[in-house]
C-alpha cells in the first residue's frame, strides 16, 4: 500500500521478498499456526531477520486497526495470534452459541494467584499465605494445565515446586509474566 | 504498640455485646447464610472479611471482638454441615492466644527500653500479605472475563497432527496400567535373573532418549521381561522427567507419549 515502507524494509528481507509479500505470508502463518507463533519461528520458517518480521506483523496489526477489522493480531504467550475483536464477543459467541466457560473458583484463583507472583512455590509456602490447605486447587489447576510442576526445592523433604504453564498466558491473555502487575501494586487498598 | 492503646483494649473487651451480635447472624434464611460461607476462600478471607464488616482498622484490630465474630461463624458453618476446614480451627486457636495475651498486663519487671511487640503483629502482616493475593486473584478472573470475550479461529482438520501436546504424568500411569494389565495375562517361566536397578534404568532410558531423540514410552515398557522391571522403567521415566531435561509429548490427546529431551530454554 504505501511505498515508502515498502522498498524500506526490501532491503533487509534476504528472501527478496517485498513488504506487501512478507505482512501476506506473515498473516497466513499466524492464521494457520493453531498456536500463538513466535518471531523466531516465523523467521525461521521464512528466513528472513527477525527484524523483517516484526516490521511484517506490526504493519499487519496497523493494517488491521486501519480499517477496524473484525479480527486483531495480539501478542500472547510470547507469540502471535490472530482473534476476533473484544468488542464483537457478543455476536460471536451467539453465532457460536457458546456461554463463557466455566470460571475458576475463588480458592482456585487465589492459588493461582500465589503461584503465578511466587513461582516456583511449594504447597506449605502456599500454605503459609493463604492460611488454608490448597490441595484440591493445585489438582484443579495441574488438571486445566494452568501450572505445571517445577521439580523438588532442595529443602527438608523435598516438596514439588509449582509454577505457570503456557496454558496460564493463553488463558489470561498475557504476553509474559512481566506483563502481570507487580503484587506490591495491591498494597494500597490495605489503607 | 503504645502502651496507651493497650490500656484502652481491654475496656472494649467488656462492652461488647454478645447477645445484640447473636441476633444480627440468625437473620436470613440458613440457605442465604449458606451460600454467604461457603465464599470464603480460607481463614484469612473470613477474618478480612470481620474486620471490614466491623469497620476495624487493620493496624488496630480489636482482637476480642474479632474473635467472638469468628468463632461464631464457625460455629455456624458446623451446624449448617458446611465441612470446616482444619485451618479454620486452626486460625480460631491463634486468635484465641492473642486475646489471651493481650488481655495479660505488662510485665511490670520488664526494662524500660525493651521493645514491647503487639501480639497482633504476626497476624497482621499475614492479613495483609493475605490481601494482596486476594486482589492478584481479582484481577485474574478480570483478566479471564476479558480473555473470555476473545476468539481464535475454529479448529481445523490439520491442528491434531501437527502440534505436540505436553502430555502430563496422569497420562503416563494410563498407559502403564494398560501394560501391567496385558502382562498379568502372559503366563511365563520364571527364572531368576539379575534385577535391574533404577540407576542403571534411568543410565539405559537416558541413552535410548539421546539416541532415538524421541522414544516412545509404550515400546520402551514393553520391551521389559518381568513386572518388577516394568515397575523400574516406571518409576526411570517419572524420575527423569523430573530431574532432568526432558519432557514427555503427545502427538495428540489421548496418543502415544513420548519422552523428548528438551532443546535448550524454559521448556514451558
Amino acid at each position: 500500500m504505501e511505498p515508502e515502507t515498502e522498498t524500506e524494509i526490501e532491503v533487509e528481507t534476504k528472501a527478496a521478498r517485498g513488504m506487501a509479500e512478507l505482512v501476506a505470508i506473515v498473516e497466513a502463518l499466524i492464521f494457520v499456526a493453531d498456536e500463538p507463533i513466535t518471531t523466531k519461528l516465523l523467521a525461521e520458517v521464512l528466513d528472513e531477520d527477525r527484524d523483517a518480521v516484526e516490521a511484517a506483523v506490526s504493519e499487519l496489526q496497523k493494517e488491521y486497526e486501519g480499517r477496524e477489522s473484525g479480527l486483531q493480531i495480539r501478542e500472547i504467550a510470547g507469540g502471535w495470534q490472530i482473534a476476533t475483536r473484544t468488542e464483537l464477543h457478543e455476536e460471536v459467541r451467539k453465532f457460536l452459541k457458546t456461554r463463557p466457560s466455566a470460571k475458576l473458583s475463588l480458592p482456585s484463583l487465589e492459588t493461582l494467584a500465589v503461584i503465578a507472583y511466587k513461582q516456583p512455590v511449594t504447597v506449605p509456602e502456599i500454605l503459609e499465605i493463604r492460611g488454608v490447605q490448597s490441595a484440591s486447587a493445585i489438582k484443579t489447576l495441574l488438571e486445566k494445565r494452568l501450572i505445571v510442576t517445577r521439580g523438588h526445592k532442595e529443602t527438608v523433604g523435598h516438596p514439588m515446586q509449582y509454577g505457570t504453564s503456557k496454558e496460564f498466558l493463553i488463558q489470561f491473555g498475557l504476553k509474559d509474566l512481566t506483563e502481570l502487575p507487580s503484587i506490591e501494586d495491591f498494597e494500597d487498598l490495605a489503607g | 504498640m503504645t502502651p496507651t492503646r493497650m490500656e484502652q483494649e481491654p475496656l472494649e473487651q467488656f462492652t461488647f455485646d454478645f447477645n445484640k451480635e447473636t441476633a444480627e447472624i440468625s437473620t436470613g434464611s440458613n440457605d442465604e447464610l449458606k451460600l454467604k460461607l461457603g465464599e470464603f476462600a480460607g481463614p484469612l478471607d473470613l477474618l478480612l472479611f470481620l474486620i471490614r464488616q466491623e469497620q476495624a482498622n487493620i493496624f488496630d484490630i480489636p482482637v476480642a471482638k474479632i474473635t467472638d465474630e469468628y468463632v461464631k461463624y464457625v460455629k455456624l458453618m458446623k451446624t449448617l454441615d458446611i465441612s470446616v476446614a482444619a485451618d479454620f480451627l486452626v486460625m480460631a486457636a491463634t486468635l484465641i492466644e492473642i486475646k489471651s495475651k493481650m488481655l495479660l498486663p505488662r510485665d511490670p519487671m520488664a526494662p524500660e527500653e525493651e521493645e514491647f511487640e503487639d501480639p497482633r503483629r504476626e497476624l497482621v502482616d499475614r492479613l495483609l500479605e493475605y490481601e494482596k493475593f486476594k486482589s492478584a486473584a481479582g484481577m485474574l478472573h478480570e483478566k479471564t472475563t476479558i480473555e473470555q470475550a476473545v476468539f481464535q479461529r475454529g479448529k481445523i482438520e490439520s491442528d491434531d497432527s501437527n502440534a505436540e501436546i505436553n502430555a502430563s504424568v496422569f497420562d503416563i500411569i494410563t498407559v502403564f496400567q494398560k501394560i501391567l494389565l496385558r502382562h498379568r495375562d502372559e503366563i511365563k517361566m520364571e527364572i531368576a535373573r539379575e534385577e535391574i536397578s533404577l540407576s542403571d534404568m534411568i543410565r539405559t532410558l537416558k541413552r535410548r532418549i539421546f539416541e532415538e531423540t524421541e522414544l516412545n514410552v509404550l515400546a520402551f515398557f514393553e520391551e521389559m521381561q518381568s513386572k518388577r522391571e516394568l515397575v523400574t522403567a516406571f518409576i526411570a521415566v517419572l524420575e527423569i522427567v523430573r530431574t532432568e531435561s526432558v519432557k514427555l509429548t503427545q502427538k495428540k490427546t489421548f496418543g502415544e507419549i513420548f519422552l523428548k529431551a528438551v532443546t535448550n530454554g524454559t521448556g514451558n
